[in-house]
C-alpha cells in the first residue's frame, strides 16, 4: 500500500512519519512513534482514553486519519508534565487517589488541561461536562472530579 | 475464623497504615509511561487477529485458510487443529472450546481461526480471505426460554445435574443446587405478612477501559514468553501451557499493567491463540481486541430471573426467605448462580431460608466473573422484597433490617456461622448519616439496600528482599489492579518500621515467585497483604540475628522497635542501635543476602457487609432517572489505604448504577448483539452522577494481622436494588426488571395511570 509522508509537530518537537491512508493519528502515535501514551480504549470516539490537542482543540485521535497531521501541532500526554516536573493537575490526580487501574488517567489529563486552559475557574457541573467524554470504570469519577476542581483553584492561586 | 494464632488480628497503633501517601505507580500512570496489555513492541513482531462466528448458533462444516495463508505478508494461520487435542472434559476443555470453537460456533462472535501478518491491514485483508462453510443452528439466548422443553439445545453431553432421577435427554440446564436451612413452609405459616415478586436482570459487562491484549513470543526450542494485561499470570500461564500441550515451566508470563478487569480478566481469551499464532510463525505476534470484540467474545455477567419469597411478623421479624434463582452462563456451564443464591439472604439471620438454583447455557459469550458474581442480582431481587416489606409492615427499611441482621454467631444462610462482622455497624451508620435526613423534592424517592460478598484468601507468595541501603523490595504475585502496590508498601513499612517510601514493590513475573492466585475475590489487601506482613517478620527476625552477631550477643536480647534493632532485657549490654540500613551495608560479612519470604493458602478472609443510601429523580415525562445523592457505607475490616477503600466503595457503587440503569447486552431475533460498543453501551459518565459519599466503618477481621477485609467487590452488591428502591419510591410503582431504562420507567407509569 502506497504509504502518505506526514510533516507535524508534536508536543513542540517538529516530527516526520509515513503512514498508511486508512492509519489513525492514534495508531500513527502509537505505532508508528512508540507514543504509547495515548490508549485505544474503543477506537470508535467514545471514550476519551486517546484523547490529545490539534493545534489547542481538544480531539479524539482514534477519530481523525494520520495523515491530516499535516501541518499541525498535536499535543499529548507524553508532553504535559515538563521533565521532572508534574502538571498541576497531573499531581492533583495523584493526591486526591484520583486513579485505580490508570488506563483512562492519560485522556483524563490531557482533556481537564484542555478545559482549564479555556476556563480556569469551572464548576463541579462544568467538570462533569466536559469530561462526559472520558469514560473511567474504576473511580465513580468522585476523586477525579474533585482532582481537577483542586487543580483549577491551584493555578488561581499562581 | 482465624488463619492461625501466629496471623490473627491484634489491636495495635499504626503508623503507616490507614496514612493516604502517593502510590508508587502513580507517576508512571499520570505521565502516560506506565505500559499496559496493548504497550508491548517486539522486534519483528507480527500482528494477530481473530476471525469470529457470524451467526449465534451454526455447526462448522470445513474452514478453507488456503487463501488467507497465500497472501503476502501472512506468516501464519491458525484454528482449532493448532492447539492441544488431549484436554481433559471440565473447565480447562471449556476454555479452549471458547478460545477456539472445534465443531460448533456456540455464539456470536466465537473465535474460529486467526491470523498473523506482517501488518495489521494485511492481518485484516487475511480474515476475509477465510473461509467457513457454516450449517447455521436455531438459536436460544434467554434464560427461561433455554430452559423450556424444545428449546435448542447447545451441548449434548449436558445432562442436568442435581437432579433425580438423572434426565435421560440433553438439556441446556447444567445443574440444580440448593442452599439453606431450617423449614420455609413452616416459617410461611407463621408469617402475618408475605411478598413475593418475580425479577429479571440483563448481562452487563465489567467495562475495564482496556480491551484485552498481549503479546506472545514463542521460541524454536518451545519455551515461550507472554506479556500481557491479566488478573492472574500464574494462571494465564498454567492455562496456556494445557492448551498449547507445553510444560508449565517453559512458558514465562508477565503482567502488564492492568487497565481495569473487575472479574473480565479472570480467563484467557486471546493468550492461547497469541502462543499458537507465535509458534506456527516463529515470530513475536501481539493480539489486541477491539472494543466490539470485548463485547462480543470476552465475559460479560450472567442475565438472571430470579423469584424471591419473604414472609415476616407484624413486628418485621422475618420468618422465612425463599428465592429461586435462574443463572446463564453463556455457552458454557459454570454461571455464577451458586454464589448468588448462596449470598441472597446472607445479610439476614434466618430460621427459615432456601435457595435453588439452576446454571443454564444459552448462545452467548461464556460468562466471567464480574466484581462479587452473582451476588449483586440476587440481592437485587431480594433486597427490592425486604424494602417492600417494610412500607408494608410501617417500618423503616433500616430499621427491618436491623431487627433481622446478620451478626456474630448468626448461622448464615449459606452454611457456615459467621465470626465478628460489620452489617449492623453499618446499617447505623447509614442511618445516623445526614443523607438519610435529608428532605426530598418533588419526584423523588429514596432507597436504601445492604449487601453481603465472602471474600476470598487463597494461594499467595510473596518475597521481601532488603537491600544494600536498607531499603527494600517487595515482590508481588498478583497484579495491580487498583493501588494493591501503595498498600503493600505499607504494610511492609509498618511492620518494619521504616518509611513508606523506602519500600518499593514489583509485580513479578511467573518464573520469580511460587504460584499465586488471580486477582479476584477481593483477596489482594486480604492475602497479599497477610503474605507480606508475614514475610517482613521474617525479615525482621533475620534483621535481628545479624545484630546479635555484629554484638556478639544471644539473638533474644535483641528486639526490633522503630525500624531498628536495640539491646533488650538486663544482659544484653550497652550497644547503640543499629539501624535496618546499618545491619543490610554489612549483611555480605554476616551471613549473606537478608530476605523474607511467605507463602500461604490464606483462609480466614472476612466477609464484608455495606449498606447504600440513594435518592432518585424521575422525569414525569421522560422516565429518566437521575441518580442525586449516593451515600456507601461499608465494612473494611481495617482500611490500608483510605482513599483507595473509599475509590473501590465509589467505583462500586456507580458500575451498579450502570446495571441498574442503562446498561445491559441486547440481543435481536436472530441472535446477534445490538449493542457493541460505547455508543450504545452506555457506562455512566462523569455528567451522569453525583458525588459518592463514603463512611469506612471498621470491624476487625479475625483472621487477618491488622484486621484487614477485602473491599473490591462488595461495593456493587448493594446498588441495583438501592437504586431501584429509590426508583420504586419515587414512581410508586415496584419495578422489577433491569434495566431502568427511560421507556421501561414511563411504562411503568403509564400502567399505574400516573401519567
Ligand atoms: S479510543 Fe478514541 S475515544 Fe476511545
Ligand atoms: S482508573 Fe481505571 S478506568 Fe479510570
Amino acid at each position: 500500500m502506497k504509504r502518505i509522508p506526514v510533516s507535524t509537530t508534536i508536543n513542540g518537537d517538529a516530527v516526520e512519519f509515513l503512514c498508511e491512508p486508512e492509519e489513525t493519528l492514534l495508531d500513527v502515535l502509537r505505532d508508528r512513534l512508540g507514543m504509547t501514551g495515548s490508549k485505544e480504549g474503543c477506537g470508535t470516539g467514545d471514550c476519551g482514553a486517546c484523547s490529545v490537542t490539534v493545534d489547542g482543540r481538544l480531539v479524539c485521535s482514534c477519530l481523525m486519519l494520520g495523515a491530516e497531521a499535516q501541518g499541525r501541532e498535536i499535543g499529548t500526554i507524553e508532553g504535559v508534565s515538563d521533565g521532572e516536573r508534574l502538571h498541576v493537575l497531573q499531581s492533583k490526580l495523584l493526591e486526591h487517589a484520583a486513579l485505580q487501574c490508570g488506563i483512562c488517567t492519560p485522556g483524563i489529563v490531557v482533556a481537564a488541561k484542555s478545559l482549564l486552559e479555556r476556563n480556569p475557574d469551572p464548576d463541579e457541573t462544568e467538570v462533569r461536562y466536559w469530561l462526559a467524554g472520558n469514560l473511567c470504570r474504576c473511580t465513580g469519577y468522585d476523586k477525579i472530579v474533585r482532582a481537577v476542581l483542586d487543580a483549577a483553584q491551584e493555578i488561581r492561586k499562581g | 475464623m482465624p488463619l492461625d494464632s501466629k496471623h490473627g488480628f491484634s489491636p495495635r497503633q499504626f503508623k503507616v497504615v490507614g496514612e493516604r501517601p502517593l502510590r508508587p505507580d502513580g507517576i508512571d500512570k499520570v505521565t502516560g509511561r506506565a505500559r499496559f496489555g496493548a504497550d508491548a513492541f517486539a522486534p519483528g513482531m507480527l500482528f494477530g487477529k481473530v476471525l469470529r462466528s457470524p451467526h449465534a448458533h451454526a455447526r462448522i462444516r470445513s474452514i478453507d485458510t488456503s487463501k488467507a495463508e497465500a497472501l503476502p505478508g501472512v506468516k501464519a494461520v491458525v484454528t482449532r487443529a493448532d492447539f492441544a487435542t488431549d484436554v481433559e472434559e471440565g473447565e480447562t476443555a471449556n476454555v479452549l472450546e471458547n478460545v477456539m470453537a472445534g465443531e460448533k460456533a456456540l455464539y456470536e462472535g466465537h473465535a474460529v481461526a486467526a491470523v498473523a501478518a506482517v501488518s495489521n491491514s494485511i492481518a485484516k485483508k487475511a480474515l476475509k480471505l477465510i473461509e467457513v462453510d457454516y450449517e447455521v443452528l436455531p438459536h436460544v439466548t434467554d434464560v427461561e426460554k433455554a430452559m423450556e422443553p424444545g428449546a435448542p439445545v447447545l451441548h449434548d453431553h449436558i445432562f442436568t445435574e442435581g437432579v433425580e432421577p438423572k434426565p435421560s435427554s440433553p438439556s441446556n440446564v447444567c445443574q440444580r443446587i440448593e442452599v439453606g436451612h431450617g423449614d420455609v413452609e413452616k416459617g410461611f405459616a407463621e408469617a402475618d405478612v408475605i411478598v413475593e415478586h418475580s425479577f429479571k436482570t440483563e448481562a452487563t459487562h465489567q467495562g475495564y477501559i482496556e480491551p484485552h491484549a498481549c503479546l506472545a513470543n514463542m521460541s524454536a526450542d518451545g519455551s515461550g514468553e507472554l506479556w500481557g494485561c491479566t488478573q492472574g499470570h500464574f494462571m494465564v500461564r498454567d492455562t496456556c501451557a494445557a492448551l498449547l500441550g507445553i510444560d508449565v515451566s517453559r512458558l514465562r508470563v508477565t503482567a502488564s499493567e492492568i487497565g481495569g478487569g473487575f472479574g473480565g480478566k479472570t480467563t484467557v481469551f486471546l493468550e492461547p491463540t497469541a502462543l499458537a499464532l507465535s509458534r506456527k510463525a516463529g515470530k513475536p505476534v501481539k493480539l489486541v481486541m477491539t472494543r466490539e470484540e470485548v463485547f462480543l467474545a470476552s465475559g460479560p455477567t450472567s442475565s438472571t430471573a430470579i423469584h424471591v419469597k419473604i414472609g415476616a411478623k407484624k413486628d418485621g421479624s422475618i420468618t422465612a426467605g425463599f428465592a429461586e434463582l435462574k443463572y446463564q452462563g453463556g455457552a458454557f456451564p459454570g454461571s455464577p448462580v451458586e454464589m448468588g443464591a448462596m449470598a441472597a439472604f446472607a445479610c439476614y439471620d434466618l430460621e427459615n431460608v432456601k435457595c435453588v438454583g439452576w446454571d443454564v447455557v444459552t448462545n452467548r459469550p461464556k460468562q466471567a466473573a464480574y466484581r462479587a458474581p452473582g451476588a449483586p442480582m440476587a440481592a437485587f431481587a431480594v433486597e427490592s422484597v425486604v424494602s417492600e416489606l417494610a412500607g408494608k409492615l410501617g417500618i423503616d427499611p433500616i430499621d427491618l433490617r436491623l431487627k433481622n441482621a446478620a451478626k456474630e454467631g448468626t448461622k448464615s444462610s449459606y452454611g457456615p456461622t459467621f465470626g465478628p462482622i460489620g452489617l449492623v455497624e453499618t446499617l447505623e451508620a447509614a442511618k445516623a448519616h445526614p443523607h438519610y435526613a435529608k428532605k426530598l423534592g418533588p419526584n423523588q424517592g429514596r432507597g436504601v439496600a445492604s449487601g453481603f460478598w465472602f471474600n476470598f484468601g487463597g494461594q499467595t507468595c510473596t518475597s521481601l528482599n532488603v537491600n544494600i541501603d536498607g531499603t527494600c523490595t517487595l515482590s508481588v504475585g498478583t497484579p495491580d489492579i487498583g493501588g494493591s502496590r501503595a498498600s503493600m508498601c505499607m504494610m511492609a513499612a509498618e511492620e518494619l518500621g521504616i518509611p513508606y517510601d523506602n519500600v518499593r514493590a514489583i509485580v513479578a513475573d511467573t518464573s520469580s515467585l511460587g504460584y499465586n492466585d488471580v486477582t479476584d475475590g477481593s483477596r489482594v489487601t486480604f492475602a497479599s497483604g497477610l503474605a507480606t506482613i508475614t514475610a517482613a517478620r521474617e525479615a525482621k527476625k533475620k534483621l535481628c540475628e545479624r545484630a546479635a552477631a555484629m554484638w556478639g550477643i544471644p539473638v533474644e536480647a535483641v528486639e526490633w522497635v522503630d525500624g531498628e534493632a536495640r539491646p533488650a532485657g538486663p544482659n544484653a549490654g550497652e550497644f547503640e542501635p543499629l539501624s535496618i540500613a546499618d545491619i543490610a551495608a554489612v549483611a555480605g560479612n554476616t551471613g549473606g543476602p537478608i530476605a523474607g519470604h511467605y507463602e500461604v493458602s490464606a483462609d480466614g478472609a472476612g466477609p464484608s457487609f455495606a449498606t447504600h443510601i440513594v435518592d432518585a429523580e424521575v422525569d414525569p415525562d421522560t422516565g429518566r432517572v437521575w441518580v442525586n445523592g449516593y451515600t456507601v457505607v461499608q465494612d473494611a475490616g481495617k482500611a490500608i489505604h483510605p482513599a483507595y477503600v473509599e475509590g473501590q466503595f465509589q467505583g462500586g457503587a456507580v458500575q451498579g448504577i450502570g446495571w441498574v440503569l442503562n446498561e445491559c447486552y441486547m440481543y435481536n431475533d436472530k441472535g446477534k448483539m445490538e449493542n457493541a460498543g460505547f455508543l450504545d453501551y452506555r457506562i455512566p459518565v462523569a455528567s451522569d452522577l453525583p458525588m459518592i459519599d463514603t463512611v469506612i466503618v471498621e470491624v476487625p477481621n479475625p483472621g487477618h494481622p491488622y484486621g484487614v477485609r477485602g473491599v473490591g467487590e462488595t461495593s456493587i452488591v448493594p446498588p441495583l436494588a438501592a437504586v431501584a428502591n429509590a426508583v420504586s419510591a419515587a414512581v410508586g410503582v415496584r419495578l422489577t426488571e433491569l434495566p431502568m431504562s427511560p421507556p421501561r420507567v414511563l411504562k411503568a407509569l403509564e400502567d399505574k395511570g400516573l401519567v
